[in-house]
């Protein structure tokens, strides 16, 4: 058992980070790991940027945060928040980005600029070489409902960590309403497979 | 049996298996989730009061009768129940009484920062502060015993980092209590708070901090680690946490109680360590306690007085000042990174508050605003929105400015179950006291912001019980306003009509602009996305104008203009049809256009 993960996980105000940040700590938490998972809630879910910070220790979590420099895994799910939270990654991290974009209203009604997919590929590459750009809501939405993104992005996510894909479902299926069962099972194993 | 909870369900847990009965609040982030949770247990009894201080003599009542209660509410809500607080201080009750502040340090949600371990020093009650979810829950029923040892309300303060930070919590059954009253006490000496029994109770609770001062030298949360005695470290809430991650050496004085503080823990730690330090967030108050104990210690000339902590930040103060070698610093990627575009919280898409404030930008009102989603109003391109203070304070704003004369018409814009939480006096006053304020009650039958509480309007309670509606129209004109409309808040024309007649009309008015919250259930099942016809669409920009996330600039543009045209997401439109009301060509759909075509 790996002794420690730090993972951050990122994107905008209604994309279900919520409910993945809930899978992870949940699964790690089966999986026999002290577990903190820390969140906000409240105005910047409006559609600002979101944020959860989750950790597993094999001993004990004492901080709820993960400072600059500590994340194992940056798991985002909108293309460019990765940028504003680049500095949390420890060297050599991984780094998983869904290929979505949601262009924020600074950029819609205002005068600011969605940076291109060539310039955020070039500079996340810099920051990893362990980085991972995954189509996680065309992959939901081919499954029919883009709001399974979330759980694509899981189980992306799932294959660089050390615990069996049963406890991952298992979890899963007490954490999604029964009549969405069958998608989010569909959606965590294409996830899998879009890295594997 | 071991589960995974917030800091919130914590603290529900631990009222419930304590053996609360009653507990009521008023929503506030980050203290919403306590209430929520608790209100899901069975045999106990919880509300959404329309404000906290209404909350916190709910709470008081049923402990004068006997019974076990909680109120809780954000930081800033201890302002509104501040009045509430200081008699219980002065009367103590029959059972006991646990109040929870939810700071939030960092103003994830907030207009400030205060930080409310000052008010318990200032009413004479006790503070409690869990550094996790499970002292969370463990504190409630200690806070719970310690109310009826000493005969006080006590305090829990949580923080934003222990409310929504989840954390394994071991579970236990539910306390059966027989309260020992059954009818309300007639003690008047100790529960009528005229001048001549306050003046006997004053020096009772006085005496009552010393022997909780002693109390606390014995309190198994207030503990020490010892460590390495070159540092001592004194620490609550979740800076013990960070203090414990960045100096797994040093010995630790953890105080689960932050006032009154344990003195001869204190003097003693202190005497064995030689460098003695505070880690707490915001205020220096530990610090300043330990200072009136004539104790020297560094605390705020090393960590910051703003904003939360977290572990670099703990880290990097402490290398500054010398407690940790440079070579314990963290390394940090440096990017040459392109410029991010800010993403700012927005109204949602298909928001009902989005069409008033489009026109008040329009017409150039000044707007004072209040607390809520509709805040957001005052952002680019609405910027519709020119003040915003605490709960209630638009109407009183306005009415102010305009009676200082200042030559344009105010309106004040406010929500529904802001209105019902300190709107109503503010409404009564303009009424009363004759200004010309246009009030816009937007009305969106839930309170949003902090996640679609119900409240006295939406005819249903917290526990699921329906009831009577208060109907705001006949309110309104009850408070003493002859001029008042309710209007859909889609119906764009309807609204700047309205608004139009009103900001003209003698004497104050008031809008309500109905509609519910595009994210309740009921609204989610209407939901449609429009389409724009691209070419009809040139690029006018108007669309933008209103400020909706689903309306985005196409590849495409117009031929003649150069400007990009419309485009809708169909992920994220609602089919409000706002935006199709603007548009001055037409361009895009409305739903019967949408569904025919």
């Amino acid at each position: 058992m790996t002794r420690q993960y730090n993972f951050l996980l990122a994107g905008v105000g209604g994309q279900g980070t919520i409910l993945a940040s809930n899978v992870l700590a949940e699964v790690g938490l089966t999986a026999g790991y002290d577990v903190k998972k820390s969140e906000v809630h409240g105005m910047a879910q409006r559609g600002g940027s979101v944020n959860t910070h989750i950790r597993w220790d094999a001993e004990r979590v004492y901080s709820p945060l993960i400072g600059l420099g500590e994340a194992d895994i940056l798991l985002v799910f909108e293309l460019a928040e990765a940028l504003r939270y680049a500095e949390y990654l420890k060297p050599g991290g991984v780094v998983v980005v869904n290929r979505h974009i949601i262009q924020p209203i600074t950029v819609t009604s205002g005068g600011a600029r969605y940076p291109s997919e060539a310039d955020l590929r070039a500079v996340y590459s810099l920051l990893s070489e362990r980085l991972y750009l995954i189509p996680g809501t065309a992959t939901a939405q081919e499954l029919g409902n883009a709001r399974v993104a979330n759980v694509v992005l899981l189980g992306a996510l799932s294959t660089f960590l050390p615990v069996p894909e049963a406890i991952w479902l298992q979890v899963i299926e007490l954490r999604v309403p029964a009549r969405h069962l069958a998608l989010n099972r569909q959606a965590f194993l294409r996830g899998r497979a879009l890295i594997q | 049996m071991r589960q995974l909870l917030s800091g919130n369900e914590a603290v529900a847990r631990g009222a419930w298996e304590a053996g609360v009965q009653v507990a009521s609040a008023y929503p506030g982030t980050p203290s919403t989730e306590i209430l929520e949770t608790f209100a899901r247990y069975p045999n106990v009894y919880a509300e959404w009061a329309p404000n906290e201080k209404v909350a916190v003599d709910v709470a008081v009542g049923a402990a004068y009768a006997g019974r076990r209660a909680l109120a809780a509410m954000k930081h800033v809500g201890v302002n509104v129940a501040a009045d509430s607080i200081f008699y219980a201080s002065m009367t103590g009750m029959e059972a006991g009484l646990v109040i929870v502040t939810a700071d939030d340090p960092d103003m994830h949600s907030s207009q400030n920062e205060q930080d409310n371990r000052r008010y318990a020093k200032f009413a004479r009650i006790p503070c409690l502060e869990p550094s996790d979810s499970q002292e969370a829950k463990d504190l409630v029923g200690v806070a719970l015993n310690l109310s009826e040892q000493f005969d006080t309300p006590v305090f829990l303060r949580m923080t934003t980092r222990i409310c929504h930070t989840s954390a394994p919590v071991e579970l236990r059954e539910q306390k059966q209590i027989v309260p020992h009253l059954d009818k309300f006490p007639r003690n008047p000496a100790k529960y009528v708070m005229v001048p001549a029994h306050a003046r006997k109770r004053h020096p009772v609770i006085e005496e009552r901090v010393q022997r909780l001062a002693e109390w606390a030298d014995t309190f198994p949360y207030n503990r020490i680690e010892w460590g390495d005695t070159a540092l001592g470290i004194v620490t609550c809430g979740v800076a013990y946490q960070y203090a414990r991650e960045v100096f797994p050496h040093a010995s630790i004085l953890r105080l689960g109680m932050t006032y009154p503080l344990p003195p001869t823990m204190v003097r003693e730690f202190a005497a064995r360590v030689d460098r003695l330090i505070v880690i707490e967030e915001l205020d220096p108050f530990v610090e300043e306690e330990i200072r009136l104990m004539g104790i020297a210690c560094e605390g705020k000339s090393i960590f910051p007085r703003c904003g939360e902590f977290d572990p670099r930040i703990v880290r990097e103060s402490a290398i500054q000042a010398g407690l940790l070698p440079e070579s314990a610093r963290v390394p940090v990627a440096t990017l040459d990174k392109p410029e991010i575009p800010p993403r700012p919280p927005v109204l949602c898409p298909g928001c009902p508050h989005r069409a008033v404030f489009y026109l008040l930008n329009k017409r150039q009102v000044p707007v004072t605003g209040d607390i809520g989603c509709y805040t957001l109003g005052l952002l680019p391109p609405l910027s519709a929105v020119h003040t915003c203070g605490c709960m209630g304070a638009g109407i009183g704003q306005a009415h102010g400015a305009d009676k200082a004369g200042i030559g344009e018409r105010m309106a004040a814009v406010i929500g529904d179950s802001t209105f019902f939480h300190t709107g109503m006096p503010a409404l009564a006053n303009v009424a009363y006291n004759r200004s010309q304020v246009v009030t816009i009650i937007l009305d969106n039958r839930t309170t949003g912001m902090t996640g679609h509480q119900p409240n006295p309007g939406t005819g249903y309670t917290l526990q699921q019980q329906e009831t009577r509606v208060l109907d705001l129209e006949a309110l309104v004109r009850a408070l003493g306003i002859e001029r008042v409309k309710t209007v859909p808040a889609y119906e764009v024309r309807a609204i700047d009509e309205t608004l139009k007649e009103y900001l003209k009309a003698e004497g104050p008015s008031v809008l309500i602009v109905r509609e519910e919250c595009a994210l309740l259930p009921g609204a989610r099942q209407r939901w449609k996305a429009l389409q724009v016809m691209a070419e009809q669409c040139n690029g006018c920009t108007l669309c933008f104008r209103i400020g909706c996330p689903a309306i985005l600039k196409s590849d495409e543009l117009d031929a003649k203009t150069q400007r990009p045209k419309a485009t809708i997401d169909p992920l994220l439109c609602t089919g409000c049809e706002v935006c199709a009301q603007v548009c001055p060509r037409h361009a895009i759909l409305f739903r019967a256009q949408v569904e025919t075509r």
